[in-house]
């Protein structure tokens, strides 16, 4: 909460206008957007919650639950969708049990599908954590997961 | 001499120096794509190199240059020899590469091309410019990618950057949109508006305080130009940027640009201190009297921010859905004031159009679209990468003589992103331009060129497609919101094997009307994919339908995946990668396949096909 505070000084009260960036501050601080995070920008925007939940909710980046270690990031743009990106989404969630929007119950990996990564020449892509994985197959998907603790 | 006169001169000489250096230069692609393919591992192994050797060795970062494919590309530049070009680099062979070089001048590797000039003692090398995918290629505004070092503004600026903003400071605002109107340049982001005409609409409306917007939220999956290009570039857009400022009048400059592009944003962040500077950002730029500055906006991923009035609802901290029009941004945009909004390959391509004369600009192209255009070539192609050709270049050129052709059969070629469609063999001879993609129900869109061959199902493409639009419709409006919804949900019937005749009726009736009664951009073109695969690869639709079959096998709930006993080799890797357990079998017998366990991966085919010791006994028909 305090990490809270210190990132909201950085922007004007009131100031609407600043709504994404401070949640996008907000989400490279602690991970996720949290109820008590959405009160204390409602607090310091003077706009109601649910406004705010409104706007964090209509965009995909922002996420709702604690991101697990590391994030996997399933490509599925169109170079990707025709390279298979599809079944690399199949195979990861029967290897590791969860969903897309979701995190492992050790913690471990939480799981995203995107729109497009911009790396489509070398499809299909997976990034974990911020490294981006060219042309995966679903062997050497399994095989990179094995770094990740 | 004029302040920019003396920039000038310290960024020749640095160049110059640079090009005849007495210490070796290597020059490696660090793009987001060249990272990608591991050109971080090879940006190590070098510094460990130089570091444990002691070598007296530059190593710079430079964008990317085009041919994905054969990324890491790494360039070695010897005293007084051209840049040489080794593709595909990975940290060894970069290291023997080096101690090769530093040793005895030359390496048995054999380099791809050069690039620069120099002595040639490499026999019968060829100018990387020869290779069979940029021979074709007319680079104007990538004519700095790959080339320059993104993070020193010295570079561009050696070669001829800032001439154009000069230029149009002596033209003065009212001439630099006639020199626009003269090049005939039309928006890049798609639907092809004359940029002259958008900006001097904007020039005319009245208001205190006018904004210029950069669009960079690269929404379309398939297509990463921009990306490319800020990343290897960012100071033409800069500059670009502060041109359109000054002809229209904007003191204040936004880049929106998607947060999926980190390392874009962070060129462009150190370009644009690096502007600021050197006095060419800011409180009167460079002593014109022009003041004008540039701040980044992160768009938090929503597709339809890429239409106009959702993308302003987003800079003002809205939800991004779009209004209807008019007004017109170019009379009420960010804070009811006259914005303008252009995107990252329309501005990046005016400092060269200032430079050199609208002339010479509409020199290249066809009658109605000038100029250059650069496209994302990616899908079932041997070549991919990031292209740029005059307009008006065939798509059997762009194909076949840039992209080396389809992998396999060719089938069709998707253009113009979630608003495109798809367009069949008989298309390859459509000269690219505005009119004649739009004629053939696809559009030019931002540049997305997707390649499929006939392992692709056109089927399962328009259905991607619409699951893409129809989670990215904002909501707003009811034939977007529930239209694209029943266009997936009779989709999902065809490629399921479940829908009559009936339903690709239906699914035609549906599309008119979101065609027709969206609000904006985003449901007016989402049809498209379906409507195009529908007009050119009708049969494919008749075969999910009458006999529930997928001819590209592709379609998970119409194949099934076999085991052929004969030529399974019994190696178990298959047992070992099936994340089901689906396949079972002892050692050097033919396996099993529980089809009631088959997830239908593809894990277990892509072993079978690849591995030395597997027999490519798996199917799926």
């Amino acid at each position: 909460m305090e990490n809270l505070q210190l990132i909201l000084k950085e922007y004007i009260a009131g100031d609407r206008s600043n709504l994404i960036p401070i949640l996008q501050h907000v989400q490279s601080d602690q991970g996720y957007i949290s109820p008590e995070a959405i009160t204390t920008i409602s607090n310091h925007l003077h706009v109601s919650k649910s406004q705010i939940f409104g706007v964090a909710s209509f965009y995909s980046q922002f996420k709702f639950n604690p991101p697990g270690r590391h994030s996997i990031k399933i490509c599925l743009g169109t170079a990707c969708h025709v390279q298979g990106g599809d079944f690399l989404l199949a195979a990861l969630q029967s290897e590791i049990g969860i969903r897309p929007g979701e995190t492992t119950e050790d913690g471990r990996f939480d799981l995203e599908r995107v729109a497009c990564l911009g790396c489509c020449a070398l499809a299909p892509v997976v990034m974990i954590d911020k490294v981006i994985h060219s042309r995966v197959s679903v062997i050497k998907l399994r095989e990179l997961l094995t770094s990740y603790e | 001499m004029s302040s920019f006169q003396s920039i000038q001169k310290a960024a020749r000489e640095q160049w110059q120096a640079l090009q005849e250096s007495a210490d070796p230069v290597l020059y490696l692609g660090m793009g987001s794509c060249g990272l990608a393919s591991g050109a971080g591992e090879v940006w190590d192994q070098i510094n460990k190199t130089i570091a444990s050797k002691k070598l007296n060795v530059r190593i710079l970062k430079v964008g990317c240059i085009g041919p994905c494919y054969l990324e890491p590309l790494l360039d070695i530049q010897m005293p007084g020899n051209p840049r040489y070009c080794f593709n595909n680099v990975d940290g060894k062979k970069a290291e023997k590469l080096l101690l090769d070089y530093i040793k005895n001048g030359e390496s048995k590797i054999r380099p791809i091309g050069y690039l620069g000039n120099g002595k040639f003692p490499v026999n019968g090398l060829k100018s990387f410019w020869d290779q069979p995918m940029l021979k074709n290629q007319v680079r104007i505004v990538l004519r700095n990618c790959g080339i320059i070092d993104p993070e020193n503004i010295y570079h561009y600026i050696a070669r001829d950057g800032f001439k154009g903003l000069m230029r149009a400071f002596e033209l003065g605002p009212e001439g630099v949109i006639k020199e626009v109107e003269t090049s005939g340049l039309r928006g890049r982001g798609g639907a092809g508006f004359p940029t002259y005409l958008k900006w001097q609409l904007c020039r005319k409306s009245k208001g205190e305080k006018k904004y210029l917007i950069c669009n960079a939220d690269e929404g379309d999956p398939g297509a990463f130009m921009n990306r490319s290009l800020m990343e290897g570039d960012p100071f033409s857009l800069l500059e670009g940027m502060i041109i359109a400022a000054y002809a229209i009048g904007a003191t204040d400059g936004y880049i929106y640009i998607r947060a999926e592009y980190p390392l874009a944003i962070e060129r462009l962040k150190i370009a644009i201190q690096q502007l600021h500077n050197h006095k060419l950002l800011g409180k009167d730029i460079i002593g014109s009297g022009f003041s004008f500055d540039i701040r980044l906006k992160e768009g938090a991923g929503a597709f339809v921010c890429g239409e106009e009035t959702a993308l302003i609802a987003s800079i003002e901290g809205e939800r991004g859905m779009p209004r209807s029009r008019p007004p017109f941004p170019a009379t009420s945009g960010v804070n009811g004031s006259p914005t303008n909004i252009n995107n990252v390959e329309t501005l990046a391509t005016v400092p060269n159009i200032l430079r050199e004369g609208g002339t010479w600009f509409a020199g290249y192209g066809t009658k109605t679209s000038k100029g250059t255009k650069t496209f994302a070539l990616v899908g079932k192609v041997r070549r991919t990468g990031l292209i740029e050709v005059p307009m008006g270049t065939t798509l059997r050129q762009i194909i076949y003589d840039i992209g080396g052709g389809s992998l396999k059969e060719f089938k069709a070629v998707q253009t113009g992103g979630p608003s495109g469609g798809c367009l069949s063999s008989d298309f390859l001879d459509l000269p690219v331009d505005y009119e004649s993609l739009t004629k053939a129900g696809s559009i030019m869109g931002s540049g997305g060129l997707i390649v499929m061959d006939k392992d692709i199902c056109m089927v399962d493409v328009a259905q991607y497609f619409l699951r893409f639009t129809s989670q990215e419709s904002c909501g707003k409006c009811t034939p977007c919101r529930i239209g694209t919804k029943k266009m997936v949900e009779i989709l999902e019937k065809i490629t399921a094997g479940e829908a009559t005749m009936e339903d690709i009726h239906l699914l035609e009736k549906v599309a008119e009307t979101v065609h027709k009664g969206s609000l904006c951009g985003l449901g007016q073109t989402a049809p498209n994919p379906v409507l195009t695969t529908l007009k050119y690869f009708k049969e494919e639709y008749i075969k999910h339908v009458e006999e529930k079959r997928c001819p590209a096998a592709v379609c998970r709930s119409l194949v099934e995946y076999r085991v052929i006993k004969e030529k399974c080799t019994g190696c178990q890797r298959c047992v070992d990668v099936c994340p089901t357990h689906a396949i079972t079998g002892p050692k050097s017998e033919p396996h099993n396949l529980d089809k009631s366990l088959c997830i239908k991966c593809r894990a277990c085919y892509e072993i079978c096909r690849f591995d030395a010791i597997a027999g490519d006994a798996i199917v799926i028909e």
